[in-house]
């Protein structure tokens, strides 16, 4: 389907919310080091199939997945690591912003002291690093020690991907990370998301049409948790191959 | 004769305006009921409580009738078995409300848990009192001040079980599954961040109980019985400072009388300063 390495394998995926089937037999190949977009109307079973690439459903024993999703060559779904590893490998970014009950600098350190335990010059480097990265430095860097919740929604959203990046993972899922923002914060988002992609391969679910075509690379649109359509965005956009994606995309249905 | 829209509305409002009148009259005469007998309650022991703070109040030990003495060792006592309940039940009503709220919110053994648990809530403290005499002062065919630090703990854990359940259930799923999602073990996501999101509210709960046990008589009436003397050992009889009230308002002697009204303005007075706390905390969250 894609000329790009890819970074994962989906096969034969199926997901099940108690006996609700929730996801039929997905198979799907995730580009590396490109943002792919997942669309659908709600209730199609892209946050779900988002929520699997670090086994958040775990949470939540009615939940379950059968099938292959492979990352590195290692199936996900059976993998013996602790899901901890598989955790800070796959970051992952909520709609509504989460900051910590703790200073900035702590909300980013938190991660980190999780898997490393760096110097304190180190980790004020590390925790820059993860600032500029999430385009957050400037307007943060003389108040580290003030609480997260005291930033603009915006800004939380961006301490929440910049925390999630300090920890140095290979790919980051961003669940309708905007929805919850104004236009100029959504901005800032999707020009960090577009920068994102040169160290990280980037999913995101979003409900924003728009923002699909801007920020993507790939896109795939999902419906009733069917994968309809899967390929490069600009095709999707322009011409796609099936009658629904292009009625779901120019507004006619959903 | 049909009306116009504009006039049924206005009909409408009319009387609404009546309901609205008289509703909040309703309420307003049940507040200042509620109100005035607290207000009265306060007044009282202010005025008969402040006659018997004196410096000898503060300094002395319980005295005989009619000599001049204090209740030195009754608040001390008190100090110590609230002080040592409070230590002995926080953690343990913290674990249970940890794992009804994180480990086991469904399962059978939480359902029992929280059944038990509300009965011991409600439970009479007198109950409480008498259990814990046949089960220690008994057994060890003793008072002391161990027996009411049970009896009093008994009574912290269901508070702080049931307050740190539901402040930990307050806490958003979204704060959790972003915890986890960063790779956080299970037992650092609460310590870290669930219990510390909840704890002002949490606090709030252990300074409820504290306040709650300062003043209760029935438990201690068995267990701790009381002390004329000043005493540091758990292991023998302790004064507190609702059994002396009790003691003393009931005898017929002027300065034991003067004495329990000041015990009755002292507690009163604690236990208003550490609700008060416990407001200042919870707005603070916010």
């Amino acid at each position: 389907m894609t000329q790009e390495a890819s970074k994962i394998s989906v096969k034969n995926l199926n997901f099940y919310y108690g006996k609700f089937h929730a996801l039929k037999n997905i198979n799907l190949e995730i580009p590396e080091k490109k943002v792919t977009a997942f669309i659908g109307p709600s209730g199609c079973g892209k946050s779900t199939l988002l929520r699997i690439f670090n086994r958040m459903y775990e949470l939540y024993p009615e939940q379950r997945a059968e099938g292959e999703v492979i990352l590195d060559g290692e199936n996900l779904l059976t993998s013996k690591q602790d899901v901890s590893l598989i955790r800070a490998k796959v970051g992952m970014v909520f709609q509504k912003p989460t900051p910590f009950p703790m200073s900035i600098f702590d909300n980013i350190a938190f991660g980190i002291k999780l898997f490393e335990s760096l110097n304190q010059a180190d980790m004020h480097e590390r925790v820059e690093w993860a600032l500029r990265k999430a385009a957050l430095w400037n307007e943060v860097k003389d108040k580290l020690q003030q609480s997260g919740s005291s930033l603009s929604g915006g800004q939380q959203q961006r301490l929440c991907i910049a925390r999630g990046i300090a920890i140095k993972p290979e790919v980051i899922l961003l669940d309708e990370p905007c929805s919850a923002l104004d236009p100029i914060s959504t901005a800032k988002i999707e020009e960090l998301i577009t920068e994102l992609k040169d160290d990280y391969t980037v999913m995101i679910v979003t409900h924003n049409m728009q923002q699909a075509a801007r920020c993507s690379d790939y896109t795939a649109y999902m419906y009733l948790g069917d994968l309809m359509e899967f390929g490069a965005t600009e095709q999707m956009f322009f011409k796609p191959t099936r009658k629904e994606t292009e009625d779901y995309i120019t507004g006619r249905f959903g | 004769m049909s009306r116009t829209l504009t006039e049924q509305r206005q009909s409408a409002y009319a009387l609404r305006k009546w309901v609205n009148l008289f509703a909040l009259t309703f309420s307003f005469a049940a507040m200042a009921f509620g109100v005035f007998w607290l207000f009265w309650i306060l007044w009282e022991t202010v005025v008969l409580g402040i006659g018997g703070f004196a410096v000898s109040t503060f300094t002395m030990m319980t005295p005989p009738p009619n000599e001049t003495g204090g209740i030195l060792n009754a608040i001390y006592g008190s100090l110590l078995i609230v002080a040592v309940a409070t230590l002995v039940g926080t953690p343990i009503g913290m674990m249970a409300g940890i794992y009804l709220a994180e480990y086991d919110t469904k399962g059978w053994l939480a359902e029992i848990t929280r059944f038990v648990n509300d009965i011991l809530l409600s439970a009479p403290s007198i109950v409480v009192g008498l259990f814990v005499y046949a089960v220690v002062v008994a057994r060890f065919k003793s008072f002391s001040g161990w027996a009411g630090v049970f009896a009093l703990a008994l009574l912290v854990i269901p508070v702080v079980i049931r307050t740190t359940e539901n402040m930990l259930q307050l806490v958003p799923v979204g704060l959790r599954e972003a915890s986890y999602a960063l790779g956080t073990p299970k037992w650092k996501v609460i310590l870290a961040i669930t219990l510390r999101a909840s704890r002002a509210g949490v606090l709030t709960g252990v300074l409820l109980a504290v306040a709650r046990i300062s003043g209760e008589t029935a438990p201690l009436l068995f267990t701790a019985l009381n002390n004329q003397f000043m005493t540091f050992n758990l292991n023998e009889p302790m004064a507190t400072l609702p059994v002396t009230i009790f003691k003393f308002a009931m005898s017929p002697y002027n300065n034991w009388q003067d004495l329990a009204w000041a015990g009755v303005l002292l507690i009163t007075l604690i236990v208003l300063g550490l609700n008060i706390v416990a407001r200042v905390l919870t707005r603070s969250k916010d």
